[in-house]
């Protein structure tokens, strides 16, 4: 039996995060009604000349050196030539030769172990527009065209073929946003396509030096996404060279629906796209000085944060990667801890219960009900015995819900933990009167019996009692008997 | 420097071109006599010449990053052929 390699290289699209499109003053704002933000420069009429948007080579730099990379003193537009309604010139501005960041890496963790992901290039370009079609797409001879997003800028950022699985790619996916999020260059929203996917995929034999044939996956808007669909293709490149098939590079679609990879158009009608110099705007030069006045500005970046967290407060590697995903993750952590001494508890929190209900309710760190004070009045309010750990979490879920402060729902419910021994001891003695046979399989040495003892006070007391005290009471009890 | 018929085919298919044989024949003939004609730059001793990234002697002519108003959608629209629900209205692709 042959054992495959799999190869993956993404090219990844970044809107970078400006007031205006990269060659005109039109609005880049998400979700407005088709084709109100657009001009006779971004429609593409003829005689209309593109005026570059400084904040996109600021921008693009920044991105540049989060992720290592050369910026080369100069850097070129050139025009790609394609035909296709969602471009209204019939090009679309890019760089090709010349990108404006080259030859760096991204470092991710898999499973605890560290990898380098070289960075081909980064190059600015525009955005197309949007083809919305018509009724029923098989039977419409019609599409709508809106132009809003065309002229929209973005940084298209090329990996190496480093990539050697689904869990790989999605890391590599991961960190990269973790990083333009980190260094405020886009918004990195996949559902509003801020941020965008491209996969090439090959399969080889095992030590094999040359690739294999390479198929590029487009469509992939969301981690699951890029990982399922890495995954369907690796399965259906193996399978059909096990059938002995010769596979064609071409570009495939990936179908959320259908959760499979469709074909798209084979190679010999696509890239070919007779790249020559942009007339209409002069290069631009970016001086040593330039690059280090934005380095001297660029934000803490996920790595510096996480060898802080590690370095700092003692929190281990996988929480310190988990609280730096998002700046406005960290940004709560932090928070927190200015205000409460114990980071690892803080972590436990935010990566446990914090996270469990964001993802249920498909919320945001930045919208989420609880802040990080009331997040730390609990922990208060555990550690001083008002409430148990696990009285919190039923606490903390309410907060989640409706954003009242802890003192409040603990109030409201009469959530007070029970830790005198004069309200406690009647009811141990109660439950273990009512249970002699437990108490007989406790004397021959059932271990069980304990966790039955515990369950029933905690039954009885709604949750109030004490965990620690019950557990030292109830022992005292049984063992005097 | 001639070029071949089927150069010329790929060209008019990038091109979204459907050309008669007979045109075929004449356009292979006519690019092949413009690039002969710049053909001429080659001859050049260009040894410790920097490539010329633009025409101009220019760089970073850029503008702040300010949105501004845009057209009108209406006005927009006008030049367009067909239009429908505030959008252009083209052959669908595909």
């Amino acid at each position: 039996m042959i054992i495959y390699e799999t190869v993956i290289g993404l090219e990844v699209h970044a809107e970078l995060k400006t007031q205006s499109k990269i060659f005109c003053s039109c609005s880049t704002a998400f979700g407005a009604e088709p084709n109100t933000q657009t001009c006779p420069v971004c429609a593409g009429f003829p005689g209309t000349l593109p005026l570059l948007n400084e904040k996109v080579v600021e921008l693009a730099i920044k991105t540049g050196l989060a992720l290592h990379c050369e910026i080369p003193p100069i850097s070129k537009f050139d025009r790609k030539n394609y035909f296709y309604p969602d471009s209204p010139k019939a090009y679309q501005i890019s760089q090709f030769d010349m990108p404006v960041c080259k030859k760096g890496y991204l470092d991710i963790d898999v499973n605890g172990s560290k990898q380098r992901i070289g960075i081909t290039r980064a190059h600015i370009e525009e955005d197309a527009g949007k083809l919305v079609h018509q009724g029923d797409i098989t039977t419409t001879p019609f599409s709508l065209v809106d132009l809003n997003r065309c002229g929209i800028p973005l940084l298209e950022i090329v990996s190496e073929p480093d990539m050697r699985s689904s869990a790989e790619a999605r890391a590599y996916m991961e960190k990269l946003r973790s990083v333009l999020l980190f260094a405020g260059v886009s918004d990195c929203k996949m559902e509003e396509g801020s941020l965008r996917c491209d996969a090439n995929i090959s399969v080889r034999p095992a030590g094999q030096k040359e690739f294999g044939t390479r198929i590029e996956i487009k469509n992939l808007n969301s981690f699951r996404a890029l990982e399922r669909a890495v995954e369907y293709e690796v399965k259906r490149q193996i399978e059909a060279l096990e059938d002995g098939e010769e596979l064609v590079q071409e570009t495939r679609t990936w179908d959320e629906d259908k959760q499979i990879t469709r074909s798209m158009r084979s190679k010999e009608e696509a890239h070919d796209y007779r790249y020559f110099p942009e007339p209409d705007l002069p290069p631009i030069s970016i001086s040593r000085e330039r690059i280090e006045e934005i380095k001297a500005r660029m934000p803490e970046m996920p790595e510096q944060a996480q060898m802080r967290l590690v370095r700092d407060y003692g929190l281990p590697e996988y929480d310190a990667a988990i609280l730096t995903l998002s700046p406005e993750t960290l940004v709560f952590f932090d928070d927190c801890l200015s205000r409460y001494p114990d980071a690892k508890v803080i972590s436990n929190w935010m990566m446990g219960e914090l996270s469990r209900l964001l993802n249920q309710s498909n919320q945001d760190i930045s919208n989420c009900k609880i802040k990080p004070d009331d997040l730390v009045q609990m922990l208060r309010l555990i550690e001083d015995g008002t409430i148990s750990g696990k009285m919190g979490k039923a606490v903390f879920e309410e907060m989640f819900a409706d954003g009242k402060s802890p003192a409040i729902i603990i109030k409201e419910k009469g959530l007070v933990q029970i830790s005198d021994e004069g309200s406690l001891l009647p009811v141990i003695e109660g439950i273990i009167q009512a249970n002699p046979k437990v108490v007989e399989d406790y004397k021959n040495g059932k271990d069980k019996a304990v966790g039955f003892f515990v369950g029933q006070i905690m039954k009885s007391t709604r949750g109030q009692a004490n965990p620690a005290m019950v557990n030292k009471l109830l022992k005292e009890k049984l063992d005097s008997l | 420097m001639a070029l071949t018929i089927k150069e010329v085919e790929h060209v008019a298919m990038l091109a979204r071109m459907n050309l008669s044989e007979d045109e075929k024949q004449r356009f292979t003939e006519q690019l092949s006599s413009i690039l002969n004609y710049a053909g001429v730059l080659n001859t050049l001793d260009t040894d410790g010449v920097e490539p010329l990234t633009h025409i101009l002697p220019a760089f970073n002519v850029f503008r702040t990053d300010t949105a501004r108003n845009s057209m009108p959608r209406e006005e927009i629209l006008k030049n367009a052929p067909l239009a429908e629900e505030g959008q252009y209205k083209v052959p669908k692709i595909m």
